[in-house]
């Protein structure tokens, strides 16, 4: 795919992002963002619902006004040039935008001519994404018979019919079975290596790692962190033992025979019985000398675990509180989440 | 990647000449969207058809001879122009529902993104809507006819009767267009429509004399603009006096045009 740039800011990043901010009434959505993506590479935005991701996304894809700070795409302002700027960009949001009455050939080919092709150009597009997206054999079919992962795949397809430079995936995967999630991974990939910039919105850290070369971590509406995954996880400090402890009386010996293992505090939620400790990469070690600890306490656990850090690990390390399940007024569109709504937890 | 000839991002804008002619094929690209999801739902077939059909045949044989009425041609006559104006009301519950789901499943975002023309999802629904709607009407006089209706002035006011139906439809249309993209909830919008649509076509001159209705409810039904559409179109189908409300009509739907039409396309463009 040749990328033939006639901005007036052919050198400078693909997204620029200075000072953002946002307010919907009392929730200050954004509260003073910067970004710079470089042409070419993938832009990992991770945080919680609510953490101003998707109004981040919208600004930068023209569809709302920032209330201060600027955002240029390809070189060219969101509000001033919104017109040139939605030239240049592909947008796939968190739930397939796509007529579902129609057939996946017919959403493509409308969406072609919108962006002004002809008929029989609008076609070619259509097959060629089709087939790219292995929606070949269900191209004639209504979208809504489509499982949820092929109905993601024709959103995006459709978002690439007029072969932006730069794309925002807000959550591309969010709601998806693991199966469809690591075929669109697999999309995503292939996009990229083809050249294109990419802006992808997660909730989920190995998503952002899998698929990002910079991630910015956002919460309530500030850039709180920026680095490679690897850089990231070094500040969450590796991996993590976690156990429940049902005899509540019983954590706080649980918590003393671990301790000294961990790097740091470990993390316990009285409610539910569950404690969790960062153990940096000394992984299986550290689970075995847990396991002789409260073995010698004599605690009883359930479900006593080593897993990869997961955002609520990123949060805790890095805002000291975890990922919280908020959703801003600012989000005004009702229901269009449903899907992934609590799937955080699963990601870890 | 691609072997499709395609237009990257070009310096500067495009004239206003190929603007324009963006701004009419991409209203009619929506439009034919509109019209092919329309044909896929058999659903909505029904509500826009089956519906008004079921009403004229339940006010000719059911109320009807209940009804007593001073017009020519009996009740059938008096009833199919007050039908055919709330048939065009009712359907504009299609454009607002539309317009609430686009809305929900973010596909209005997607075109808002897309380097389209930014009136065109606003023009091709209200294009594709009122086709529909005039479909409708062209349906229900042909069942009229059916049970018993006749115009009984003249080929010409009968075709001005369907074109005032149409406008009329068209204008309640803008209204929905804007109630749809203000709330921007599926459910919502239908109670809504509901709430207004109902009260505002019932307590009409549609279906019975507004003399039959107590005094408080005359006040309203003698007074609000159903009315002089319908007796506009009454005039135009059977005969009478026509002028005074004829001016009322158009002075309703003008001013309907002029405050709603600026609010949907607010809605539109906030429907952030």
């Amino acid at each position: 795919m040749t990328q033939i740039n006639s901005g007036p800011h052919r050198s400078g990043p693909a997204i620029l992002v200075e000072g953002l901010t946002k307010s919907f009434g009392e929730v200050r959505a954004l509260r003073g963002i910067d970004l710079s993506v470089p042409r070419g590479t993938v832009l990992g935005v991770l945080g919680p619902n609510g953490a101003g991701k998707t109004t981040a996304v919208r600004i930068l894809t023209t569809l709302l006004r920032p209330d201060a700070g600027r955002a240029l795409v390809e070189g060219r302002d969101v509000v001033r040039e919104a017109a040139a700027v939605r030239r240049s960009i592909g947008l796939s949001g968190q739930s397939a935008a796509i007529q579902e009455e129609l057939t996946g050939r017919e959403n493509l080919e409308i969406v072609g001519r919108l962006y002004h092709l002809s008929w029989p150009d609008a076609r070619r597009r259509a097959t060629e994404l089709l087939e790219q997206f292995d929606l070949t054999d269900a191209a004639d079919r209504p979208a809504k018979n489509f499982s949820g992962g092929m109905q993601r795949r024709l959103d995006l397809a459709a978002s690439l019919v007029g072969q932006p430079q730069v794309l925002f995936l807000d959550e591309p995967t969010t709601g998806l079975d693991p199966r469809s999630r690591l075929g669109m991974w697999g999309i995503i990939r292939s996009l990229v290596a083809g050249g294109t910039t990419l802006l992808l919105t997660t909730q989920y850290l190995d998503e952002a790692d899998e698929l990002a070369d910079e991630i910015v971590v956002i919460d309530q509406g500030l850039v709180i962190a920026a680095g490679t995954a690897e850089e990231l996880k070094g500040r969450v400090g590796g991996d993590v033992i976690e156990f429940t402890v049902p005899d509540r009386d019983r954590i706080a010996d649980a918590v003393a025979a671990i301790s000294k293992i961990g790097d740091g505090e470990p993390h316990v939620d009285t409610e539910t019985g569950v404690v969790g400790m960062g153990v940096g990469g000394r992984g299986s070690e550290a689970l075995i000398e847990a396991v002789r600890g409260l073995d010698a306490e004599g605690v009883v656990t359930r479900g006593l675990a080593l897993r990869r850090p997961s955002l609520d690990d990123v949060f805790l390390a890095l805002t000291g509180h975890a990922a919280e399940e908020t959703e801003p007024p600012g989000k005004r569109r009702r229901g269009r989440r449903k899907a992934g709504q609590d799937t955080v937890k699963e990601a870890s | 990647m691609t072997a499709v000839a395609f237009a990257p991002a070009q310096p500067g804008e495009p004239g206003l000449l190929i603007r324009a002619r963006w701004a009419v094929s991409d209203t009619l690209t929506i439009t034919r969207r509109n019209l092919l999801v329309w044909m896929r739902v058999p659903a909505y077939i029904v509500f826009t058809v089956i519906q008004p059909v079921m009403f004229v045949l339940l006010f000719r044989y059911v109320f009807g001879g209940a009804i007593p009425v001073q017009v020519k041609g009996g009740y059938v006559n008096f009833l199919m122009p007050g039908i055919i104006a709330q048939t065009a009301a009712f359907a504009t519950f299609g454009t607002a529902i539309a317009l609430a789901q686009e809305l929900q499943k973010g596909v209005i975002d997607r075109l808002r993104s897309m380097p389209m023309a930014r009136s065109a999802v606003l023009a091709g629904r209200l294009v594709a809507d009122t086709g529909r709607m005039l479909v409708t009407i062209l349906i229900i006089v042909g069942i009229g006819y059916a049970v018993g209706f006749r115009f009984e002035n003249g080929v010409v006011p009968a075709i001005l009767m369907v074109v005032l139906a149409t406008v009329f439809g068209l204008a309640v249309c803008v209204i929905a267009a804007f109630t749809g993209l203000a709330i921007g909830d599926e459910e919502s919008v239908q109670a809504f429509g509901l709430i207004w649509l109902f009260p505002i076509t019932f307590v009409s001159s549609a279906f019975v004399p507004i003399q039959s209705m107590p005094g408080w409810l005359q006040a309203f039904a003698n007074n609000q603009p159903v009315t002089y559409v319908i007796n506009t179109m009454r005039a135009l189908a059977l005969g009478g006096p026509i002028q005074a409300d004829l001016w009322k009509s158009l002075a309703w739907l003008a001013g309907i045009f002029l405050v709603f039409a600026p609010l949907a396309v607010r809605a539109y463009k906030r429907a952030a």
